[in-house]
């Protein structure tokens, strides 16, 4: 491209940039920054904050960086006094408005409107604060998001996150002028909305406003029981994102260091999810295959395709709000997280001769969405509530530095037995696209005898970032016993980001498609983006977590689940098959149709 | 100190003389080139309260390649103590609807919307029989045009141009980042031409009579005349069409009622002129006048002596603070702190130097807000704690 560069001048410097570029994109090209509030890199431009206003020679009016495109022979300054004076007017503005009680603040130390605060040595309160003239009221009737008013800055980023992102729209900005606020339908809590928990907004809020709810000192008190054996689980795309609440770079591989973080926290068996999602992908995949029989040899008719996949909570609430109709499309399989906690009161009780009402189940999570899927009333199956606490990665970050462990200089650990061991599958779970790829890995195996027919088993059609990602594999010479599959194309499809998985519902609807079988995942990016993981999330930093996981992957001895010498020995020991009796009470779960506001 | 009386008054906008038919169709005879330069040779400006040269707006929007473009008659007429717009489309619609369309054959569109304040629901009825009527008469002469209205939900924002289009399209009424302009990207995205109801309606007259009868009222920078919102303190409040460029001296002379102490130009977002400075004071666009000229969207409030300029401003910082559609931040906080700073001040709990704190937040306010409304706080702000601060304080 030799589109033709435009002239300006950015604090004396003459710079040639690419017409379109916006003047925030054009000083950080430059090496200065210029800072911001309601913009991310998520998103689209707001300029509602006013924080980034820069001058514009010629202009009385400062303009904001973030929305304004450069023009031939502008003349930008960015750190004139005029907009250093509108600048620490806003900051003040917005913390006269805000809560600004920071030493009691669950963002206290990661907060962008408090490093703003910092960056411009705002001492004293120069503005009349605001709060104490209104009332506030404290949204905590969700088990996974809290929503404190009052320390919203309207930045509308959640709104925005909520409606681009994931077109649900349970957020959004009612009243005007000194009332406006964001909120949800008839202000309802955020529990009895459309909300699906993915906690996005959370992940996206520069402020407290929109926090996880957290269950630490739950899950520090368990420990200190000594009539509690308690047990922690990780997932997979927990051990790529941790590592920058502690000092290491995005994208850097930490699994070693958070199993002996959580051995040095206390927990009595430190797990793995990835052995479940091993297990979700054998039961999942046998699933799709027989619905596959069914409906091409049975020609049953009531069997529901193209099958959709069940990991993923905020996915699931959303298909029970937004298309109750397609509930039976998705897969029975209760998420890894659920399985785990099945049967970890049941199998590993046995094995390990405990009491389940003694044992704690822990899980850290990407993801906000599990906490309310833990509380889910149908996830009771080991007779006991089968996970009992979710903890964020954040909420792991902030008990590891409770704990005044060293995180970067622990030594690698491994995980316990038993259900610590995993495969390469189950580690790619953590990414768009992973479920499939995994399940494709199994599923082909199952039913040809051989491997996928991919370069180290690396099935690049699902990998990605683009929103939706189709592919299919041909089926060709399979075992007599699938013979009726031969020639067959599966056909799949792969979103992440609810607005995504909108568009593949809305084909589906259509008639446009013909999938076999569909991935979602709430997050964009899959699990590594989730609204669990650290903050800031963003692009870049979603990628280098997507090559962390595959890394992981292509290290692991083994990548197929059903090669998972722990889930073989499961299904020898205690479930005797997929889609077994036993597997259909502790594994496989129902949906609930909900109202769409 | 003017001692001859000057005011001017002119009777254009609603003399009635049942010729929307025939100056319809000669204006559909002319070229849209011709339309547009006879627009721009009689110096008309928006009269919103912006003052945008409404020829150029016309010119820009007609030179654009679209699939699609639209005419807005913005009747969300929300300034306080401006009342002419709800007059002229209930006493001349066809005027205005006649100067819509020809926007419409000027720019190339064959859809026209009238966003219709909330408050004005009574005036729809009548205007839908007059807009049906009108389209019949189009579909006579082979002009491809249609005008519907969209109702307001009483907003004052959305009355700023792109706050206005988002309500159209079904979203929440909150003002665009510009760039873009509504000339390139308006409505729908589309390029559209967004005209005030008093603004089509001189375009009318000028359509009628030719530019030059138009640009010979007025003075220079601001030609022709204007219809004035005349409320408050005086014995004859009403609508009032008045030649531009007059003195506020002249102006009170003939409205006040022997007390004036000082006048509101241009309604809660526009200045407040004390006293002493009506002479010096002329009502029209700004450019080189002698002494002092301001913007104008119409208003003009008279408040005599016995009237508290305090309670004045804080009765248009609460208008203010409520009608803020609030998503940016020098305008949503900045008018709360205006507001509860100048009864703190009052109240003796902030001194009286707090008042050059909040002026310096109005110019912060002028300087940053996304629109208008944020950017014109400073207007009523400023020019009434400098000319009255003592009783701001005691």
């Amino acid at each position: 491209m030799t589109a033709k560069k435009i002239n300006i001048t950015l604090n004396g410097y003459n710079l040639k940039v690419d017409p379109g570029t916006t003047i925030l994109d054009a000083a950080k090209m430059n090496n200065i920054n210029i800072p911001t509030l309601c913009y991310h890199k998520d998103l689209c431009v707001a300029g509602n904050c006013r924080v980034c206003v820069v001058e514009v020679a010629g202009q009385k009016r400062l303009s904001a960086a973030c929305a304004t495109p450069v023009e031939e022979g502008m003349e930008i300054l960015t750190n004139s006094l005029k907009v250093r004076n509108s600048r620490k007017h806003i900051i003040e503005l917005l913390l006269a408005e805000h809560n600004a009680d920071c030493t009691k603040c669950y963002r206290n130390g990661n907060c962008e409107l408090q490093e703003l605060a910092s960056e411009y040595k705002i001492m004293t309160q120069e503005f009349i604060e605001l709060v104490p003239y209104k009332t506030y009221t404290i949204d905590m009737y969700s088990p996974s998001i809290i929503k404190d008013d009052s320390k919203c800055i309207r930045c509308q980023r959640c709104v925005r996150t909520c409606a681009e992102l994931q077109g649900v729209n349970a957020l959004t900005v009612s009243h005007k002028g000194d009332k406006m606020k964001i909120t949800t339908f008839l202000e309802k809590p955020m529990n009895s909305v459309v909300c699906t928990n993915c906690g996005q907004c959370v992940n996206h809020c520069p402020t407290g406003a929109l926090v996880e709810k957290n269950y630490i000192e739950e899950v520090w008190e368990a420990i200190a029981n000594p009539d509690k054996h308690v047990v922690v689980q990780t997932a997979p795309a927990v051990r790529v994102g941790l590592g920058e609440e502690l000092g290491f770079e995005p994208g850097s591989r930490t699994t070693g260091k958070m199993v002996a973080a959580l051995k040095r926290l206390g927990f009595d068996s430190v797990l793995d999810t990835d052995f479940t999602a091993d297990l979700t992908i054998v039961e999942e995949g046998t699933e799709l295959l027989t619905r596959l029989k069914k409906a091409l040899v049975d020609k049953d008719e009531s069997v529901k395709l193209p099958m959709a996949t069940s990991c993923s909570p905020g996915w699931i609430k959303f298909i029970e709000h937004m298309y109750p109709e397609y509930l039976g499309n998705l897969s029975t399989c209760k998420s890894p997280q659920q399985m785990f906690g099945a049967l970890v009161k049941t199998y590993y009780a046995k094995a390990r001769n405990l009491e389940p009402d003694k044992i704690v189940s822990v899980s850290i999570m990407p993801c906000t969405a599990k906490k309310f899927e833990a509380s889910r009333p149908e996830m009771l199956d080991s007779g006991y509530r089968d996970v009992d606490y979710v903890l964020t990665t954040r909420e792991l970050a902030i008990m590891i530095k409770q704990a005044g462990l060293n995180f970067m200089a622990l030594e690698d650990a491994k995980f316990d037995r038993l259900m610590g061991e995993s495969t390469g599958a189950g580690v790619i779970f953590g990414a768009t696209g992973g479920v499939m790829e995994a399940a494709l890995r199994t599923a082909y195996e199952i039913v040809t005898g051989r491997d996928v027919p991919f370069k180290n088993l690396e099935i690049t059609p699902v990998r990605g970032m683009e929103g939706v990602r189709e592919a299919s594999i041909k089926i060709e010479n399979p075992k007599p016993e699938w013979a009726f599959l031969d020639g067959v194309e599966l056909k799949c499809a792969v979103a992440h980001g609810l607005v995504n998985a909108k568009k593949v519902m809305d084909a589906i609807q259509s008639g446009q498609s013909d999938f076999h079988f569909v991935e979602v995942m709430a997050c964009p990016g899959g699990c590594l983006g989730g609204g669990g993981q650290p903050i800031p999330t963003n692009p870049e930093i979603r990628q280098k977590r997507a090559q962390a996981i595959y890394a992981e992957d292509a290290a692991m001895p083994i990548r197929k689940s059903h090669e998972n010498p722990e889930v073989q020995k499961l299904y020898r020991d205690f479930l005797k098959e997929p889609l077994g009796e036993l597997s259909h009470r502790l594994l496989h779960t129902k949906y609930t149709r909900r109202e769409r506001f | 100190m003017a001692t001859t009386y000057q005011l001017k008054r002119a009777d254009f906008v609603f003399k009635n003389e049942n010729d929307w038919e025939q100056v319809l169709s000669s204006i559909i005879r002319r070229s849209p080139q011709e339309l547009i330069n006879e627009l721009i040779s009689s110096e008309l400006k928006g009269r919103g309260g912006a003052g945008f040269p409404t020829g150029l707006k016309w010119k820009i929007t007609s030179e654009l390649k679209a699939d699609q473009k639209y005419v807005i008659c913005n009747a969300d007429e929300g300034e306080p103590g401006t009342f002419k717009d709800r007059e002229i489309l209930q006493r001349v619609p066809y005027k205005v609807l006649t100067a819509m369309a020809a926007c419409g054959y000027v720019i190339g569109s064959n859809e026209g919307y009238i966003y219709l304040r909330g408050e004005y629901k009574f005036l729809e009825p009548e205007l839908l029989k007059v807009i049906d009527e009108f389209e019949y008469f189009c579909k006579e002469i082979n002009l491809d045009f249609k005008v519907k209205i969209f109702m307001g939900s009483g907003a004052y924002i959305c009355g700023e141009e792109t706050a206005l289009f988002e309500s159209m399209e079904g979203k929440r009424g909150e003002p665009r980042n510009k760039p873009p302009y509504p000339s390139t990207f308006g409505y729908m995205g589309k390029p559209t031409v967004i005209n005030n109801v008093e603004t089509l309606a001189h375009a009318f007259t000028i359509f009628k009579y030719g530019a030059k009868k138009f640009y010979d009222l007025g003075v220079q920078y601001s030609r022709g005349t204007k219809l004035f919102s005349v409320s408050g303190d005086t014995p004859k409040p009403g609508i009032y069409e008045l030649e531009l460029g007059m003195s506020l001296q002249d102006f009170v002379y003939e409205f006040g009622d022997g007390d004036t102490k000082a006048v509101q130009v241009g309604g809660a977002s526009g200045f407040l002129v004390p006293r002493k400075k009506f002479a010096d004071t002329a009502i029209g666009y700004q450019g080189k006048l002698t002494g002092i000229s301001l913007p104008t969207g119409g208003s003009m409030m008279l408040f005599n002596s016995s009237r508290s300029m305090f309670n004045v401003l804080d009765n248009y910082l609460e208008f203010f603070r409520e009608e803020s559609c609030g998503q940016c931040t020098p305008c949503r906080v900045g008018c709360q702190q205006l507001l509860i700073g100048i009864k703190a001040v009052k109240r003796g709990e902030r001194p009286a130097t707090y008042l050059d704190k909040l002026l310096r937040l109005t110019e912060t306010m002028q300087y940053t807000a996304k629109c208008g409304l944020g950017q014109s706080v400073a207007n009523s702000f400023s020019s009434i704690v400098e000319n009255f601060r003592e009783e701001m304080i005691y």
